[in-house]
């Protein structure tokens, strides 16, 4: 995958294009992503009311324009999934350093959490967590920053493991620098590249979840538009509206594209060798 | 040999423990876990009374061990909304999640591990490329979705099949194929990782040496050695699988566990909602002890380690 350099290029404008849309909603959507005409209900796309207003992607159920709705929906789901990430980042690389430094029972238990978090189906787990202590767009990111560390661990541990046997490790301890200093100034840099890597993945496992929570709604609790929020809507009126469901989804895939592109090629120039 | 199925069961103990401590915790961090086991409407003096009937006022390590005892037999109360053992209407839905996840494990092997062994032959080529493009695609869709397309074009707009329900083979092509979309991706790309790595092995150019076909070296020598870190994979997915499977049973209303834990959530009923979570934690413990297991008989090496 990506020796066509083409690919980078449409996964960085993907990007881009969703992070303008999370960052400025208003600057590209064309209408009030909240405001509901009753008069305008359920239009299909490229509808030009008597206004001579034009709904490029069509209305929903309420009026709403789904267009403004689906760049609003940007917001949401790149707020938790990058706040998810940063946090869950920042676990796995603090447990992963610690388990391959001392290894021990730190190694033990951090591994052990692991296997459990492994073994437990994430998405039945968010909800019911989601669903005991309230959906709110902290909830959210709290929920699947805590226990979305498992994959960094795992690579930053291995990776640890590997430098703490190397020659300047050994050369740094031996002109008297103590753990903090080995850890922060030696092991840590080196493990920067393939935590990178695993957290542009998770990115885009974590804006899945959340539309996943949103879609079962357990997500940002409404009138705030949430793409998955708006597929379920969409999902009742799928026999005769076939645009409210589509293009929410749309967004999903083309963000996450985006997101798995850069991700590839980040693997590729950071850290070939490192597993899927 | 012992030693190693000793070290291993033991190991799938303490993670079964830990998925208990997980599933218990669930109900703690609301607060007031008595509180959630009744219906929200009731008299202050019966919720007292329940609390103590039931112990909660124990201390926190005394209530553990007498969850951890009841785990251990299956026993996690009474379901608050069907009055039967949570544990009893999990292992009544099970059939179901089982038929939709096989289903869905065989058709996405099926087309995954074809199309992942055709990448590695023709590696660099526009096929290679396309098929790659393709998983990297997939994986990028939100299973839900892929499922509500399903049904828009298949149900709503051709009505060749059922969008949702049970009752004939044709009720599980949709579901089963919504979650396969969901795992070709990953198989595909693990499949020709690995068959990318194994024909560039010795026995490789000593099978096309002694004159075998291409064919026989691809499909027999190859893909055997590639399949094994296959297995580990499909085995450590399957918490994703299962995952994929709450939400794909939701949207096509399949009778599965998913779908019943799903709704337990919705209905607040959470002992049926910890059975669920503690059963698909056991099912995939026991599955990748299963696959360890498999890797001893299989590969030699990993006996003598």
């Amino acid at each position: 995958m990506g020796r066509a350099d083409g690919w980078i290029w449409l996964g960085a404008a993907l990007v881009l294009a969703g992070v303008v849309a999370a960052a400025a909603p208003r600057a590209l959507a064309p209408f009030d992503p909240v405001a509901q005409e009753t008069a305008q209900r359920l239009r299909p796309p490229l509808w030009r009311d008597a206004a001579g207003r034009l709904r490029v992607l069509g209305t929903d159920h309420l009026g709403r324009d789904i267009l403004s709705r689906v760049v609003h929906g940007a917001r949401v789901s790149l707020v938790i999934a990058l706040v998810a990430v940063a946090i869950a980042g920042t676990l796995g690389m603090a447990f992963g350093l610690g388990a391959g430094y001392f290894r021990g029972w730190v190694d033990d238990v951090v591994m052990r959490a692991a296997d459990v978090l492994l073994a437990l189906p994430f998405i039945l787990l968010a909800i019911a967590l989601v669903a005991v202590l309230g959906p709110s767009v902290g909830t959210i990111i709290g929920v699947l920053g805590v226990t979305g560390w498992v994959a960094t661990a795992r690579v930053v541990r291995a990776q640890t493991l590997s430098l703490r046997a190397r020659d300047f490790v050994a050369a740094a301890r031996g002109m008297g620098a103590g753990h903090g200093r080995i850890l922060f100034r030696h092991l840590l840099p080196n493990t920067l590249g393939p935590a990178t890597v695993i957290a542009a993945l998770e990115v885009g496992r974590m804006i899945l979840l959340e539309s996943a929570l949103s879609f079962l709604s357990l997500g940002a609790p409404p009138p705030t538009p949430t793409w998955g929020g708006m597929l379920a809507d969409g999902r009742v009126y799928l026999s005769g509206a076939w645009w409210l469901a589509t293009f929410p989804g749309l967004a999903i895939l083309l963000t996450v594209l985006g997101v798995n592109l850069v991700a590839d090629r980040l693997r590729e120039r950071l850290d070939p060798k490192l597993a899927l | 040999m012992g030693r190693y199925l000793l070290r291993r069961l033991a190991h799938a103990g303490l993670v079964l423990v830990g998925v208990s401590a997980v599933v218990f915790g669930l109900l703690q961090l609301s607060g007031d876990p008595a509180a959630l086991l009744l219906p929200p409407d009731v008299a202050a003096d019966e919720l007292l009374r329940f609390r103590r009937a039931l112990g909660f006022d124990d201390p926190l390590p005394v209530r553990f061990g007498r969850f951890l005892r009841g785990a251990v037999v299956g026993d996690f109360g009474q379901s608050l909304r069907h009055g039967e053992p949570a544990m009893g209407l999990v292992l009544e839905r099970m059939p179901a999640t089982a038929a939709l996840a096989l289903a869905a494990m065989a058709l996405a092997l099926g087309a995954a591990v074809p199309l992942g062994v055709a990448a590695a032959v023709r590696r660099g080529s526009w096929f290679d490329r396309a098929a790659m493009g393709a998983a990297l695609v997939g994986q990028s869709m939100p299973v839900f979705w892929v499922g509500i397309m399903l049904i828009l074009l298949f149900a709503v707009w051709w009505r060749w099949l059922p969008a949702f329900g049970t009752g004939t083979p044709a009720h599980l092509v949709l579901p089963a194929v919504t979650l396969a979309g969901f795992l070709v991706a990953r198989i595909a790309r693990v499949t020709r990782a690995g068959m990318v790595e194994a024909l560039g092995d010795d026995y490789v150019r000593t099978a096309r040496a002694k004159g075998l076909t291409e064919a026989a070296v691809v499909w027999k020598h190859a893909l055997k050695n590639a399949a094994l870190p296959l297995v580990t994979i499909i085995g450590l997915d399957l918490g994703s699988l299962l995952g994929g499977a709450v939400i794909t049973e939701t949207l096509f209303a399949w009778p599965g566990v998913g779908r019943l834990a799903v709704q337990a959530i919705a209905n607040r009923d959470f002992p049926v909602v910890q059975a669920a979570v503690f059963a698909f934690g056991t099912i995939f413990v026991a599955v990748n002890l299963l696959v360890d297991l498999c890797y001893v008989v299989l590969d030699p090496r990993v006996r003598a380690a």
